[in-house]
């Protein structure tokens, strides 16, 4: 029972993320916007507990860090020159003008991520002090590359 | 008859021009105006990141922000602006600017030259400056590194070249009134009042401005275009941000993460870089008198095209 159970979910992992691929290669914009969204609900989760809104929790803490580096890894590969314009992107013309430095700044967030991990998993003191230098390379990318909201 | 009427043309004419050249002069602070003072080098810095001068004027495309040398390339409706070398360089810099040349460009926008200076300057915002806070910022930037180098002039068409019709433009826009206290508030608002109107010019980019260039009156704080064209600057006032608390504000202008635990982007990342160096006691009075603007809605974001 308990092995049907895991076939059945690992059956299912792999559905949804060939899912995901197809997604990804139909609609690279709704992709990466799925994508950014996670990032913004695992914003939300762990900056509740900065503010002291939730209780500190590693698991959470930890399954945030990890969705950012894996986030941050698909990134490069879900803006090709076919993903400029439509589904109301906020991405701007000029990535496709620097792609490699676009890249690096989504290299460098993932590596931010998966860095500073360890320390964020540990105690409320670090989960801060590793938001802080994550969320530095949130903006590096932000401030180039993506349009304002009025 | 048709003679006089041409004379009465060239007498208007002549009259016209002479007051407008007269009107436009570019207004200065004299010497005299400066009394007896002791820069305070650690206000000098606090006017030096609510002034956002790093922002623009540190050398583009490197990390260090007391590096002033300009050249950052400014977009706008009216041509390119170059942002120039306030660095304490003697030769392509400030370094040898009196103190009065100093006040005088940020109050009246007028350069040691005397000549106007283009309002991508925000000298509309910096003339609500207390000449004590002018004077401690000059001497915190004099001792900032020299930068050598100038920079290359403005890319405007014709006729925003003529720097003497900027002399219109402060007719209209520039009113040189210092910051004036309310009364009936606080301290602390009034503290965020002139952080936010003066040195912070937070209005210059989250307002909407006319054909002129002139913030549009009773829309101040209801957002605008983003400088470079593409999204927007949101509405500040109680319209946008109704569910904002003080903390929240003053949070974002810290952290630069808002409530729904986004970062803010474009332009207001580096605002954050600035803003994230006050003191708390400064952004929450920035954060009180922000929460205190009265909702107003602006004009509906542009279509996307």
């Amino acid at each position: 029972m308990k092995l049907a159970t895991v076939f059945a979910a690992a059956a299912f992992a792999v559905l949804a993320l060939g899912a995901t691929a197809v997604v990804a290669q139909q609609d690279p914009i709704a992709a990466r916007k799925a994508l950014m969204k996670g990032n913004n609900d695992n914003a939300r989760n762990v900056t509740g507990m900065i503010r002291g809104n939730a209780a500190f929790d590693a698991a959470i803490v930890n399954a945030a860090f990890d969705q950012w580096a894996e986030t941050a890894k698909k990134l490069p590969g879900l803006f090709p020159d076919s993903s400029k314009t439509g589904g109301e992107t906020r991405a701007m013309p000029k990535i496709w003008d620097n792609k490699k430095d676009f890249d690096d700044k989504a290299t460098a967030f993932g590596k931010a991520a998966a860095d500073n991990r360890a320390k964020a998993v540990e105690s409320l003191d670090g989960l801060k002090a590793a938001i802080a230098v994550v969320g530095k390379t949130c903006d590096n990318c932000h401030e180039d590359y993506r349009a304002p909201r009025q | 008859m048709m003679k006089k009427l041409i004379v009465l043309a060239t007498v208007c004419a002549v009259l016209g021009l002479a007051a407008f050249w007269f009107l436009t002069i570019p207004q200065t602070v004299p010497a005299s105006a400066l009394g007896a003072h002791v820069p305070d080098l650690a206000n000098g810095k606090t006017m030096f990141q609510i002034g956002g001068c790093a922002s623009c004027h540190a050398v583009p495309k490197q990390e260090d922000r007391t590096r002033l040398g300009g050249g950052l390339a400014l977009n706008s409706p009216f041509g390119t602006f170059y942002v120039p070398n306030i660095s304490s360089d003697r030769q392509d810099g400030i370094g040898g600017w009196s103190e009065a040349q100093f006040v005088t460009a940020l109050n009246k926008g007028t350069s040691p030259s005397g000549e106007h200076y283009y309002p991508a300057f925000p000298y509309a915002s910096y003339q609500r400056v207390t000449f004590d806070d002018l004077r401690d910022l000059f001497a915190y930037l004099k001792t900032l590194p020299p930068i050598a180098g100038s920079v290359r002039d403005h890319d405007l068409p014709f006729p925003f070249n003529i720097r003497r019709l900027l002399g219109g433009w402060k007719l209209l826009f520039l009113d040189g009134a210092p910051f004036k206290p309310e009364l009936g508030q606080t301290a602390q608002w009034n503290r965020g009042a002139y952080l936010v109107n003066g040195a912070g010019h937070c209005a210059e980019c989250h307002s909407p401005r006319n054909a002129l260039g002139g913030i549009e009156r009773g829309l101040r704080f209801t957002g605008g275009p983003a400088p470079d064209g593409q999204g927007g600057v949101p509405n500040i006032t109680q319209f946008k941000l109704k569910n904002w608390s003080v903390a929240d504000i003053a949070e974002t202008l810290e952290t630069g993460m808002t409530p729904d635990a986004d970062r803010v982007g474009g332009n207001m990342v580096d605002v954050v870089r600035n803003t994230s160096q006050l003191t708390q006691a400064d952004r929450e009075a920035m954060a009180v008198y922000v929460k205190s603007l009265p909702a107003v809605e602006g004009h509906a974001p542009k279509k996307k095209q």
